[in-house]
């Protein structure tokens, strides 16, 4: 961002609402308002869209992530200059991704591919056929923008590196190999009760206690055994802590929750019908929802303005009031509302002391949550972890694999027929919630170690390795001998090689809609929905009168493309 | 395509169909007269192309383009290539009905009509078989059409096989699937292919697949239906066995008349008999045909020529039956001579699904017969008893008595080289009731009750010749009871099944057996005290079975019970007084069994249900309307017979005409009023007693 191209100036200066970050929130509320008739500037400092959703080929990534890894550049003086209205607030970014580990075990081939990647920011991620997510993609025509693939399965993965079906519906059940007579019979009849719940038949109504008792207690109560319940728990209902650990557990399902969760999961297999399972992946990587949504933006008279970073915040010198943004190339820019991504943080002028009702709003806004981290990690293979099925989930349930493991580690595997990698490749991501970087990086490990063989790491060859901390290198090195002496599973044979991968963790923030509104960064879901939430309810704060993507019946006068008709989902099968 | 919900019409949609209606109508007008016209035309043709596509029902328009494609293939100019395109042009028109309704009988069968000429491709068959079963994976249309393509490509059964298990995989609740495989298992079975040359390799397989289908959702039914028949498969051999006789093997007969009791034989072993013949029965497991005087030989002192008359006895009029009788007639009033019984020496005894007769036994007896008056015999046949509590007592066994079912027991016995053969049906059968007791355990399920109650009997009766006596029976009788309560729809299917297991449990040991037999004793009674009466009353019986270890009674009391029909009661060729009193026989009709009985003489049907009902339903109730025997064996004779007090009573003329009944009780029952009454003495002019009172 050292030499930022000259812009021509915007015109106009003033609109309703000015979004800053074309993340997935951002640009939700960015179409939301332009759909209830507001003017909206949108602007991302990055030539790309997407800001921490985003897709990017491989040579990106590791730039973008350390480009948010750093502490904050010191503010610029220029736009420190209070003007005769406004207090100038320096805008500047703070480290939301730390640990950065990037291992490059076969430059070659990866250099030559560089672009034909397209690796999540924020993976692993993925939609259920029938959450709001999906709806929302209808409701507002972005599917028009987009193409959907279905996730083949879903398994368990256990700490001997096997993988084990999750029977996830009937025929899934009835397929499977794993499971005894018994637990068929014990599961189907579960499924049955929720759905028989669900639909709200009289004689299987699951009592009001039992709905607002932990789920997991409710399991226990139906008398599931320990490895249904774990399928259910955590490859169904997607639980993120230890249900049987009160001591780690931050977030302990409801069985009312754990019930909505399977029903979704229920209504979402079979939903499309090229839709084998019950989630969906977009072809191109999840960076095309927020341009999806983007473009349903622009549609409705949104300006987008991309490499534009603001610099500062204007702000009305008595009230301290929000009065507008100025940017990088100099110009101000002023707007009723303003939303902003999760990187900004607002620096004081320094020896100034703030407006006094600046004063009062700011320790909410610089408010650091307590939320703990995301670890994250981008695995690339040449083999699938899966010799049959090229795209599908595995979850390590809590505890799976080593004893202190307080939550459920994710990964997905996406392959070449969803155009994020070459063809012959596999992308494998991978998350776990953790409370502090270490945690995080042991949890990664634990997977990449039990399901890939990783190299040696050779210096010489590898000089774009960024190891940042000698530990974790050591890490990978340690677990891996220790699995080949101790596991059964023939290490090395038939494990795909590691050839590239990229480890980091992610601040996880809330939106905030106090003195600014900020969306959130992506959290620990497999899904949208939350951010969605967070997203609907921004916007609700800052338009109370509007409506969010208000039902246009079945006349979608937008629809300039052949429109694929509403209430489907373009499939590729 | 299953469970959808029916939509009220719109009043837009009905105006539509109206015109619809309307353009149809229109065709149809114009398609008859070029139907009648024999005009085959291309434009008349193409006519009958719209008109199936709207309504692919019509089956003259497809009976007229079955007669167009001949006109046109009779014609000079017709070459190989313009064959084909009409064949073609045929397809495409059944194709666009079948889209207009995939579940067109006549789409369907002109498809196969058109592919029997041999000129189309058929690999396109199964892309367009693929594409209908998708739509609708049930639809038995496209599972017919599928069988009739895969013959005529000699697609291999493993493939189509394989092809089931995909669609199971998909969803298992398939009947049409599930029915498939058993079709293609069938022929693969009996052709010996490879990897399918041995029951007991297949079915264990089968088991395992169907238990992942019936424990993950026992309330869905089509798992069952298939397990059903894994189950038929494993309990029924291929080849016929012969399970019971009478005489039993090594028994001693005596044949009297007069009331000499000689003190040597056993009451269950004497026969009366006034025709100069006794029977000899044979009873099956299965139906089976083919057995006659070459299948089946007799040796004995008294009968040089060896010939008899063997005869099926069934209800329906089919040249099979499970059991099969012929009469050996003794020359002189007294004998004492040894017969033997060679059962399938030689080839021809079949069982209806084709399978020989392949465990030849042999049999003999001993047969006394003594000195008979003939008048005190004829009287002491007929004599009248009084099926009165105080006229029974029970009967007290002699140590050393041979009891018929100890003899059946060593019939048995000599087929023993089958039971060994079939160690793996028992342990088939231990494994699924291991199995469903597991399911039970987890869950209160009917059809699983029900299998596991099949699976014990059947477990049982395999294992009888071995086990001294049925052991799950109790289990079973309780079982029964349960699903009674439990799905009160189907009471009666239970409450008959409970009946046949609680007649197979009184019948399995000696023991029980002899609480159930009693000797008749009245002020006036000779003859018949000498016998033993089996007394299966107040049993709450709605149907009756195990008459394989029935065959010796000639006195059965089966009165208060609640039988609907005696259906099976042909069997027990010896009876001659029988007690039905008190029971819910329907109609005149229940009886039919009892026209193959010929030595039966006192019958009481009191107290029933005969004439409570204006509509038979008994008759609707066998396998069909059509086999009913009633009125298909009318001749000449007969039709002078029936005056205008008969015409009323057409039923039971037929029912009752050859019985040689010389007692009969029928009051009690709707039907039975002056003018019935006076009907009956003239069916049966042998009758001597009705209702208590002497006729003259």
């Amino acid at each position: 961002m050292e030499d930022i191209p000259p812009y021509p100036p915007i015109d106009p200066t003033t609109f309703d609402l000015i979004v800053i970050g074309t993340g997935l929130p951002e640009s939700i509320i960015a179409a939301a308002a332009s759909t209830a008739s507001k003017s909206v500037l949108h602007l991302d400092p990055n030539p790309f869209y997407g800001s921490h959703f985003s897709s990017l080929p491989l040579a990106d990534l590791p730039s973008f992530l350390s480009t948010h890894s750093t502490s904050p550049s010191p503010p610029r003086s220029r736009s420190s200059e209070d003007s005769n209205e406004f207090s100038v607030l320096d805008l500047c970014t703070r480290p939301l991704y730390s640990s950065i580990d990037i291992s490059v075990f076969s430059p070659d081939l990866l250099d030559q591919n560089s672009r034909k990647f397209n690796l999540d920011v924020a993976g692993p991620r993925v939609f259920f056929c029938a959450d709001k997510s999906i709806e929302l993609i209808l409701n507002t025509g972005a599917n028009q923008y987009m193409e959907f693939k279905s996730i083949d399965a879903t398994f368990v993965g256990d700490n001997k590196g096997n993988l084990l079906n999750v029977p996830d519906s009937r025929a899934a059940i009835f397929k499977d190999k794993s499971l005894g007579l018994m637990e068929k019979n014990q599961l189907m009849r579960f499924f049955k009760l929720v759905q028989g719940h669900m639909a709200g038949e009289q004689d299987v109504k699951i009592s009001d206690e039992d709905l607002q008792s932990p789920f997991v207690d409710f399991l226990n109560k139906m008398g599931l055994p320990p490895k249904i319940k774990s399928f259910i728990l955590y490859a169904i209902a997607m639980a993120d802590y230890d249900q049987e650990d009160t001591g780690v557990c931050r977030d302990l399902l409801k069985t009312k929750d754990g019930i909505d969760q399977l029903a979704l999961y229920n209504a979402s297999i079979g939903r499309f019908q090229n839709a084998s399972g019950a989630l969906l992946y977009p072809i191109y990587g999840q960076g095309e929802l927020s341009q999806a949504f983007c473009r349903r933006a622009a549609v409705k008279g949104c300006i987008y303005v991309l490499r534009m970073p603001v610099t500062a915040l204007l702000v009305d010198k008595d009230s301290g009031c929000y009065k507008g943004v100025r940017l990088a190339s100099g110009q101000d820019i002023f707007s009723q509302k303003l939303i902003l991504d999760p990187t900004f943080k607002v620096t004081l002028p320094s020896g100034s002391s703030p407006p006094s009702p600046l004063q009062a709003k700011l320790p909410f806004f610089s408010q650091k949550d307590d939320r703990g981290k995301i670890a994250r990690g981008i695995c690339i293979t040449m083999t699938s972890l899966k010799p049959d099925m090229s795209n599908f989930l595995v979850v390590y349930p809590p505890r799976s694999l080593f004893p202190e493991q307080a939550t459920s580690i994710r990964l997905l595997q996406i392959a070449s027929n969803l155009a994020v990698c070459p063809p012959g490749m596999f992308v494998l991501y991978i998350s776990a919630l953790c409370n502090d970087d270490d945690q995080g990086k042991k949890l990664i490990h634990a997977v990449v170690n039990i399901l890939l063989t990783v190299p040696p790491i050779n210096s010489e060859s590898n000089a774009a390795v960024q190891s940042e901390t000698a530990e974790s290198g050591c890490a990978v090195q340690d677990e891996n001998a220790e699995s080949s002496s101790t596991g059964p599973s023939d290490p090395g044979e038939g494990k795909p090689t590691l050839l590239w991968s990229a480890l980091y963790n992610q601040e996880l923030t809330l939106g905030q809609d106090d003195f600014i509104c900020s969306t959130p960064m992506p959290d620990g879901k497999l899904n949208y929905d939350d951010l969605i939430d967070a997203a609907v309810k921004l916007f609700k704060k800052i338009y109370p009168e509007d409506e969010f993507f208000p039902q246009t019946s079945s006349e979608n006068p937008e629809d300039e493309d052949d429109g694929d008709g509403d209430g489907d989902v373009s499939l590729e099968t | 395509m299953h469970g959808r919900p029916r939509k009220a019409p719109k009043p837009e949609d009905e105006a539509a169909s109206a015109a619809k209606a309307q353009k149809l109508r229109a065709l149809q007008t114009q398609f008859f007269s070029f139907h009648h016209d024999q005009i085959y035309t291309k434009e008349a043709v193409e006519l009958s192309a719209k008109l199936l596509e709207i309504n692919p029902e019509s089956y003259t328009a497809w009976n007229y383009r079955k007669l167009a494609v001949e006109h046109y293939l009779s014609q000079p100019e017709c070459d190989p290539d313009s064959v084909k395109s009409v064949l073609d042009d045929e397809l495409k028109v059944v194709e666009s009905a079948l889209r207009q309704n995939f579940k067109s009988y006549g789409a369907w069968h002109h498809r196969k009509w058109v592919l029997s000429k041999g000129h189309s491709s058929i690999n396109h068959e199964l892309r367009l078989l693929d594409k209908f079963q998708k739509a609708d994976s049930r639809n038995f249309h496209a599972w017919n059409y599928r069988r009739f393509v895969a013959e005529l490509m000699n697609r291999s059964e493993q493939d189509e096989l394989k092809y089931t298990e995909d669609m199971i995989y998909t969803n298992f609740s398939n009947y049409s699937a599930w029915h498939n495989r058993s079709v293609l298992l069938s022929a693969l079975l009996e052709k010996k292919a490879e990897g399918f040359l041995l029951k007991e390799n297949v079915l264990p397989e089968e088991y395992e697949f169907i238990h992942q289908a019936i424990f993950t959702d026992p309330d869905d039914q089509s798992g069952w239906f298939y397990n059903l028949w894994l189950l038929d498969q494993t309990v029924t051999t291929d080849s016929p066995l012969l399970v019971s006789t009478w005489p039993t093997c090594g028994s001693d007969v005596l044949i009297m008349g007069d009331g000499c009791q000689n003190g040597s034989f056993s009451p269950f072993t004497t026969l009366l008999s006034d025709s100069g013949s006794f029977p000899i029965i044979l009873y099956f497991n299965q139906p089976v045909e083919g057995v006659n005087s070459s299948t089946v030989t007799i040796e004995c002192g008294f009968d040089k020529n060896g010939y008899l008359h063997w005869e099926p006895l069934s209800v329906s009029n089919s040249q099979a039956a499970q059991v099969w009788v012929a009469h050996l007639k003794f020359p002189t009033p007294e004998l004492d001579s040894s017969v033997e019984v060679r059962v399938g020496h030689s080839k021809g005894i079949i069982s209806t699904r084709g399978f020989q007769y392949c465990h030849p036994s042999t049999f003999s007896f001993n047969v006394h017969v003594q000195h008979v008056e003939r008048d005190s015999f004829q009287v002491s046949v007929a004599e009248s008893i009084l099926w009165r509590e105080e006229n029974f007592k029970i009967y007290r066994a002699q140590s050393e008595e041979s009891i018929p079912i100890a003899s059946f027991d060593q019939l048995c016995i000599k087929n023993g080289h089958e039971s060994t053969a079939s160690n793996w049906r028992t342990e088939a059968l231990a494994k699924e009731i291991e199995c469903f007791r597991e399911l039970l355990s987890l869950m209160d399920c009917k059809i699983g009750k029900l299998t596991l109650a099949r699976l014990l009997m059947a477990y049982d009766a395999m294992s009888f010749p071995f086990a001294t006596k049925l052991v799950h029976s109790e289990e079973v009788l309780e079982l029964y009871n349960d699903l009674m309560k439990l799905d009160p729809t189907h009471h009666r299917y239970y409450k008959d099944e409970h009946s046949l297991v609680l007649l197979q449990k009184m019948t399995s040991s000696k023991e029980s057996l002899l609480q159930h037999c009693f000797q008749y004793k009245d002020s006036v009674s000779s003859v018949i005290g000498n016998l033993i009466c089996l007394r299966l009353n107040n049993l709450s019986l709605s149907r009756i079975g195990a008459f394989e270890k029935l065959l010796w009674v000639q006195m059965l009391d089966l009165s208060h019970n609640e039988l609907q029909s005696i259906e099976g009661l042909e069997a027990m060729q010896l009876l001659s007084w029988l007690g039905l009193g008190n029971n819910k026989l329907g109609s005149v009709t229940a009886l039919e069994p009892l026209r193959k009985l010929k030595s039966l003489r006192v019958l009481d049907i009191s107290y029933n249900q005969i004439g409570d009902h204006s509509i038979d339903t008994t008759r609707y109730l066998c396998s069909s309307p059509l086999s009913h025997s009633v009125g298909s064996e009318l001749n000449k004779d007969e039709t002078a017979i029936i005056d205008a007090a008969l015409v009323n009573y057409l039923e039971a003329f037929y029912m009752l005409k050859d019985l040689n009944l010389n007692q009969l009780d029928i009051v009690g029952n709707t039907i039975a009023d002056e003018t019935f009454k006076s009907a009956l003495v003239k069916i049966m002019p042998t009758l001597k007693r009705l209702d208590g009172k002497v006729l003259d």
